[in-house]
């Protein structure tokens, strides 16, 4: 029995309330562009709180489920098999087979759970139930009904159409892309900032991303890791703007004039300076970054107090209190690993201290900061004309 | 001004010889297993490349057999003498600044419980031929010894090798890696007493994917790769008849000026020489003479790293090739500096020029001053 179509369960966007057409109107937009790029054609539906993916055509089931996991908002996947209303004898018929088919191996419990959304049917859900659980039991022996705690609970729901489900993949969860705003991830090459960009587009958030090119101490071919780290979180967050801004000169006026104990972290908030300045242009309201405290000297509380003082929009760190192989494990699950940890982004490591401050002081910092007066405000407007925008997705 | 001086990596395709790989892909595209006439065009052209390569270095036609490249030649060299010889013994030699074509499926024989010994080198990356005369024993059934070294362009004594080998250990035979050294300096395997020779297309304007193991009379291969038959069931696989043809034009055109472009070589090889040796804080490796090969030469700019040297002279439209694998935290090191006895510090900064014969002198001088312009501030900021 082919399924031709899949329920879509979603859990937060019951709870929004007034708003809730925003959410789901985001989430069959959301699906429809994942569907677009499974091979087939097929129809995305709200009806009646519902929302449904019919397929017109082949299609592989596999790649649909693959598909539709990747979708946040969507809480469940149910795989329907839709049976036309010839009656309770064909029903019945179909049912028992649905069962046979779907679950070979036959010992298990199960109930059957009918509705009818079309109340002109003859049975009611109460006498549905009784008459296909006798019929399953009949033609299966070694199966056995459990009301309270069964091991599958068949769905049969009466519509105009009749529709079987009984299983329910998860989906990935989360609310729909584009419901909670946009924010500008400031992506390296590295393990945590595309983990960050995955995590924060799950809240609904859409991203644009930030990159800062340092050539001739960084390649074309780190920028070209970072554009590839973009593509494949795309899957989930949809389209990226990603900006590539030109760092070098920058880079270089602090390592000539601030103490060298300080570079990154001057850096850093140089970075935040222009990713802020991204952002508002692109109408981006957080930040979003792939720190965790203390993994590296930049990281610790007092720098990212001292990082933070240079933004006034809120910057978002998702993964905050996330252990390094917390973050490796989500970026295998979502196939960035791979990508991360090939070796291309190391030849700015001449601007890495060889012992950076752990506790910087703001005030000190700042102070630094003033040996760049005169020079630097016109290196960030040189900076921020190099923005090259890269569409991925 | 766009200057390529990475030739030992690759090299353009002669204009002819990529004309050659078209005609044979969308014309005369048979099968020569094919019994039909389709077939028989096709094999006419790997004869014709068999009979240009085998005449350039005068060995017999049948002793060449055409692989998918330099990295196939080596392997099957290693691992089919290894295989043939077995009963024989269980030694094999080698030098310490092979490419890893060779040093890696050396490195998987040892793991099968052969003894692999590895000459040392003097500080120009020339191995002693005394030490090897040493080292050989019963059991060596094998020396395998580079004719040009990749990174630094040293040529080995090889034919003084083949004749140790001859008086000492007549039963081990001879594997050269020659794929820097074809069409940059004559090859006669059999003056030289050499037993298998791997050479790859790519390196001398030929296409990528194609390249030789010239196998003499005394050797006695096991294939590597079996199938239909092909090549006297030495070598199966459906002919690569665009590449082998390809690969034979550029033998052809390669060899016929072999003395004319050994000159240019060499002439911008000796300018970029004078050059460097002028800057301060420049260390230039191997055998600045007229001995080494001529396409290649190596240069550690102390206090700028390869990478960022290479990526800034990309920017100039010059591109050459970097020293070591870089990684920030774990770097590794190129086994043939080690060997010379090069300090990190070299070999942190270590960069490759390479030309073919159309490298003109006002390219290498462009390339020059490029170097000469950026070391200055790029010196400026080093890691503190």
């Amino acid at each position: 029995m082919m399924v031709q179509t899949f329920l879509i369960k979603y859990a937060e966007i019951g709870i929004k309330g007034k708003n809730r057409y925003v959410f789901e109107d985001a989430l069959v937009s959301n699906i429809r562009r994942a569907m677009d790029r499974v091979e087939g054609t097929f129809a995305v539906t709200k009806e009646m709180g519902r929302i449904y993916v019919h397929a017109k055509s082949e299609y592989d089931e596999e790649e649909a489920v693959e598909a539709l996991q990747k979708v946040f908002g969507i809480s469940g996947i149910c795989p329907v098999v839709i049976v036309e209303d010839t009656g309770i004898d064909n029903l019945a018929a179909e049912v028992v087979r649905y069962m046979g088919e779907t679950y070979p191996d036959r010992n298990l419990t199960f109930k059957v759970n009918a509705r009818r959304a079309d109340k002109h049917y003859p049975l009611d859900s109460m006498e549905l139930n009784a008459v296909l659980g006798e019929k399953i039991l009949e033609a299966y022996p070694e199966m056995k009904v459990d009301v309270h705690n069964p091991q599958v609970s068949l769905v049969v729901e009466v519509r105009s159409r009749i529709y079987l489900y009984s299983e329910i993949i998860p989906g990935p969860g989360g609310m729909p892309v584009g419901s909670g705003g946009k924010a500008a991830l400031l992506l390296s090459g590295g393990i945590d900032s595309p983990v960050a960009g995955y995590m924060i587009a799950k809240r609904g958030v859409s991203i644009d991303a930030v990159y800062f090119h340092a050539p001739p101490y960084t390649s074309e071919r780190a920028k070209q890791k970072v554009a590839d780290l973009a593509k494949i979180i795309s899957a989930w967050t949809g389209q990226i703007n990603l900006h590539v801004i030109n760092f070098t000169d920058i880079q270089m006026a602090i390592y000539e004039k601030c103490p060298h104990d300080e570079l990154t972290i001057i850096m850093r908030r140089y970075m935040m300076r222009i990713a802020e300045e991204i952002a508002k242009r692109s109408g981006a309201l957080a930040l979003v970054t792939g720190e965790s405290i203390g993994q590296v000297a930049s990281q610790t509380m007092q720098s990212l107090a001292c990082t933070n003082a240079v933004c006034t929009l809120p910057v978002f760190r998702p993964l905050i209190a996330f252990d390094k192989l917390d973050i490796i494990a989500v970026s295998e699950k979502i196939g960035t690993y791979e990508t991360s940890v090939l070796p291309y982004e190391d030849c700015c490591t001449i601007f890495v201290a060889k012992h950076p401050v752990t506790k910087p002081v703001l005030k000190s910092i700042e102070k630094s900061e003033r040996h760049l007066e005169g020079v630097i405000e016109e290196l960030v407007q040189k900076a921020l004309e190099t923005d090259e925008v890269l569409v991925i997705g | 001004m766009e200057v390529y001086l990475d030739h030992a990596a690759t090299t353009w395709v002669y204009p002819e010889a990529a004309a050659l790989v078209q005609k044979t892909m969308t014309g005369d595209y048979g099968n020569p297993s094919s019994l039909h006439l389709m077939g028989v065009k096709a094999e006419q052209y790997v004869r014709e490349a068999r009979e240009i390569i085998a005449g350039a270095m005068k060995v017999p036609e049948k002793q060449i057999y055409f692989t998918s490249g330099g990295t196939e030649a080596n392997n099957w060299a290693i691992f089919g003498t290894a295989r043939s010889l077995k009963r024989q013994g269980q030694h094999i030699i080698t030098t310490a600044i092979e490419h890893s074509a060779v040093s890696a499926p050396l490195e998987a024989l040892r793991k099968q419980g052969y003894t692999i010994t590895k000459l040392g080198v003097d500080r120009q990356g020339r191995i002693d031929p005394e030490e090897l005369k040493e080292a050989l024993t019963e059991e060596t059934v094998l020396v395998s010894v580079m004719l040009v070294n990749n990174e630094i362009g040293t040529v080995e004594p090889v034919k003084e090798i083949g004749e140790i080998i001859r008086k000492t250990s007549p039963k081990t035979l001879l594997h050269v890696d020659a794929i820097q050294a074809f069409g940059k300096l004559p090859i006669h395997p059999r003056q030289m007493n050499i037993d298998l020779l791997s050479v790859s297309g790519h390196k001398f304007h030929g296409p990528k994917g194609v390249g030789f193991l010239y196998a003499g009379e005394r050797t006695n291969l096991v294939p590597l790769i079996y199938g239909g038959g092909q090549q006297g069931g030495m070598r199966s696989g459906t002919d690569n008849v665009p590449g082998i043809a390809g690969m034979g034009e550029a033998a052809k055109l390669t060899f016929a000026r072999l003395a004319e472009n050994r000159e240019q070589m060499f002439k911008v090889r000796e300018y970029l020489i004078s050059r460097f040796s002028a800057l301060e804080d420049t260390v230039l490796h191997g055998d600045l003479t007229r001995n080494a090969a001529p396409h290649v030469l190596s240069v550690s700019f102390l206090g700028v790293r390869s990478e960022v040297l290479l990526h800034a002279l990309e920017d100039k439209g010059v591109y050459i090739s970097g020293g070591s694998a870089c990684s920030s935290h774990r770097r590794t090191y190129s086994a043939t500096l080690t060997a010379i006895g090069c300090t990190k510090a070299e070999m942190e900064s270590v960069v490759r020029f390479s030309f073919c014969e159309r490298t003109t002198l006002e390219e290498a001088a462009y390339a020059a001053d490029a170097v000469e312009s950026l070391l200055g501030t790029l010196r400026r900021f080093t890691r503190k």
